[in-house]
């Protein structure tokens, strides 16, 4: 973890109505640095990472991917907002996995790999699938390449979209909450993918409700609450001896329902498994 | 007990001596009202069958004369590129709406909710007379700057003729119905797809174009057909502005010979024949566009299991 700031957060605000999601955040992303985010449902942890990557829009503050402000541009002693090829394009210098995996149902799994680099960054398409199908190897699935997604499982469908978001050789990796959706048994094999890549030295900023994984494997972990930052540091120590009480309560609750309060937590959440959500 | 099981249907290990009961061993269970409906059914079957045969009025002879008659053809041929101009025109235009109507510019929203109220809310009779009838509103149809130069103009009674009449009246009415097939199709799509898709770095429009459409598809294919069988039907209604549609044709024939039902029964024949064509293609096409939305069709074989956590 040297070097410069490959992402710059800087006192971004966003609401949802009368509700603030995001109430003041900062944070910096060194290059080669993997941070985690951790905090109860409802924190503002998914939205931190959303309005990083441009989906969503921010109220206020500014973000910088290598110095380069994002979403945004100055006009006439002020800002305006970009047109929407240019935010495409600063977009697909990161990529994003989400919880639900979100493959595109009608392409096969190599397509889905390859089209971000064919279509977006301008790349052969022989070139596109000789790395896609190294990259399928990497994650275990190099018989898959021609299956869709529905015939996959969960972990594997989570495998082939850590595949999809590396071949954009991104500058900023964003996981969001990669293996809430997956049953129990099939979290190990998507973890062990992201182990990899951390140990790659890929720039990585994870939403998680893994402890564990954010102990083992975080440079950095940042807890929120209620849209903020609460407390942040080296892992082992802050996961072992935080300094804040919500912190060590949040800590505690999980620590308490253990396996099946994480269960409970994304039950809460209400979400559905990727079948019933997709079919 | 009848002995009439089939012993293939189970392994002969199955049966022990200790088992008493065995539903393999049942009989089939008697539905009088089964038997009764099918009854009446093939009744009804046989009345009707007997009427088209019998009734000397239908004028079997007739039908077959006229049944390839060049200018009956040719009407069906007018029928059928009219009913795809609409379709294709009235998708085009109606995909346009419906991305207008789901667009976050209000006047652009107010725009196609009062073009699809309005071409939606008069009978497309009215509609087509009015159109036939545009040279009396609009002598002149110029193209130029609002209240500037004029590039072009053309005399309206000459551009307007019925086949003009006939593709505009009925394209404007087919696409404001698709627009709301499209919509309904375009926000069935789950927003994750958009996220996925922009995440990746495309464009809004290889965003709508490459994920959201193709997968909209699925859903408006099926309504999008019905709409298909509409219009052609609803071609019949041209023959009001003399246009030599299928219906026109044979009202051509039977003004002449009087043979009312026979020629009608001609249009009949022809217009179930060319739905029944399209119903196929309408298969093919959701079939194509269900792809990777099955676990087991597609190009695609079906996977085998993994022992857990292969890679871990």
């Amino acid at each position: 973890m040297t070097g410069e700031p490959a992402l710059r957060v800087r006192g971004i605000r966003k609401n949802f109505g009368d509700h603030a999601a995001l109430d003041g955040v900062d944070l910096d992303v060194a290059d080669g640095e993997v941070v985690t985010v951790i905090g109860p449902s409802g924190s503002g942890k998914s939205t931190l990472i959303r309005c990083v990557h441009q989906l969503e829009t921010i109220d206020s503050g500014a973000i910088y991917l290598d110095d380069e402000l994002l979403g945004h541009e100055r006009h006439r002693g002020g800002l305006r907002p970009l047109g929407a090829r240019r935010v495409a394009a600063q977009r697909s210098r990161m990529s994003m996995v989400f919880q639900q995996f979100h493959l595109i149902p009608h392409f096969t799994v190599l397509r889905n790999i390859t089209e971000a680099p064919v279509r977006v960054h301008g790349r052969s398409r022989a070139e596109a699938e000789t790395e896609a199908r190294e990259l399928l190897e990497r994650v275990g699935l190099g018989d898959r390449a021609d299956h869709y997604p529905r015939q996959l499982s969960g972990g594997q469908q989570q495998r082939v979209a850590i595949a999809r978001a590396v071949a954009a050789r991104p500058r900023v990796m964003l996981f969001d909450e990669p293996t809430s959706a997956l049953d129990p048994e099939l979290v190990d094999e998507v973890l062990s993918v992201m182990r990899q890549l951390a140990a790659e030295g890929m720039t990585m900023v994870v939403v998680t409700h893994e402890i564990a994984f954010a102990r083992e494997v975080a440079d950095r972990c940042v807890f929120m609450e209620a849209g903020r930052i609460v407390e942040s540091g080296r892992p082992d120590e802050m996961l072992t001896a935080p300094r804040t009480a919500r912190l060590r309560a949040f800590l505690a609750r999980q620590a308490r329902h253990g396996e099946a309060g994480q269960r409970e937590n994304q039950h809460g959440q209400s979400l559905p498994t990727a079948q019933e959500h997709t079919s | 007990m009848p002995g009439s099981l089939s012993p293939t249907k189970r392994p002969a290990d199955a049966v022990t001596d200790t088992m008493i009961d065995d539903v393999a061993r049942s009989t089939r269970r008697v539905r009088p009202w089964r038997v009764l409906g099918g009854v009446v059914l093939a009744l009804v079957a046989v009345v009707l069958a007997h009427f088209l045969v019998t009734n000397e009025r239908l004028e079997w002879d007739v039908v077959g004369e006229y049944l390839f008659d060049p200018s009956v053809l040719s009407g069906l041929g007018t029928t059928v590129w009219l009913a795809l101009a609409a379709t294709v025109i009235g998708a085009v235009v109606g995909a346009l709406l419906a991305a207008a109507q789901l667009s976050d510019f209000a006047p652009v929203r107010w725009a196609a909710t009062l073009y699809i109220g309005v071409f939606r809310g008069i009978p497309p009779l009215v509609q087509l007379i009015f159109w036939f009838n545009l040279a009396y509103l609009l002598p002149r149809i110029s193209i130029g700057i609002p209240f500037g130069p004029e590039f072009a103009s053309w005399d309206a009674n000459e551009v307007i003729t019925p086949v003009t009449a006939a593709v505009i009246g009925l394209s404007l009415v087919e696409s404001a119905y698709m627009a709301e097939i499209i919509r309904g199709g375009l926000i069935g799509v789950e927003q994750g797809q958009r996220d996925a898709a922009r995440a990746m770095g495309l464009t809004p429009a290889q965003t709508f174009f490459r994920v959201v459409l193709p997968q909209a598809m699925r859903v408006i294919i099926p309504p999008g057909g019905s709409q298909f069988i509409s219009v052609l039907k609803g071609t019949a209604l041209v023959s009001v502005i003399a246009m030599a549609d299928l219906l026109h044709s044979v009202q051509v024939i039977y003004n002449r010979t009087y043979e009312i039902v026979p020629m009608l029964i001609v249009a009949c024949l022809w217009y179930l024949a060319v739905v029944t064509l399209f119903t196929f293609g309408q298969r093919w096409l959701e079939r194509h566009f269900s792809r990777g939305h099955t676990t087991g069709g597609g190009r695609a074989r079906r996977p085998k299991p993994t022992p857990d956590g292969a890679t871990a």
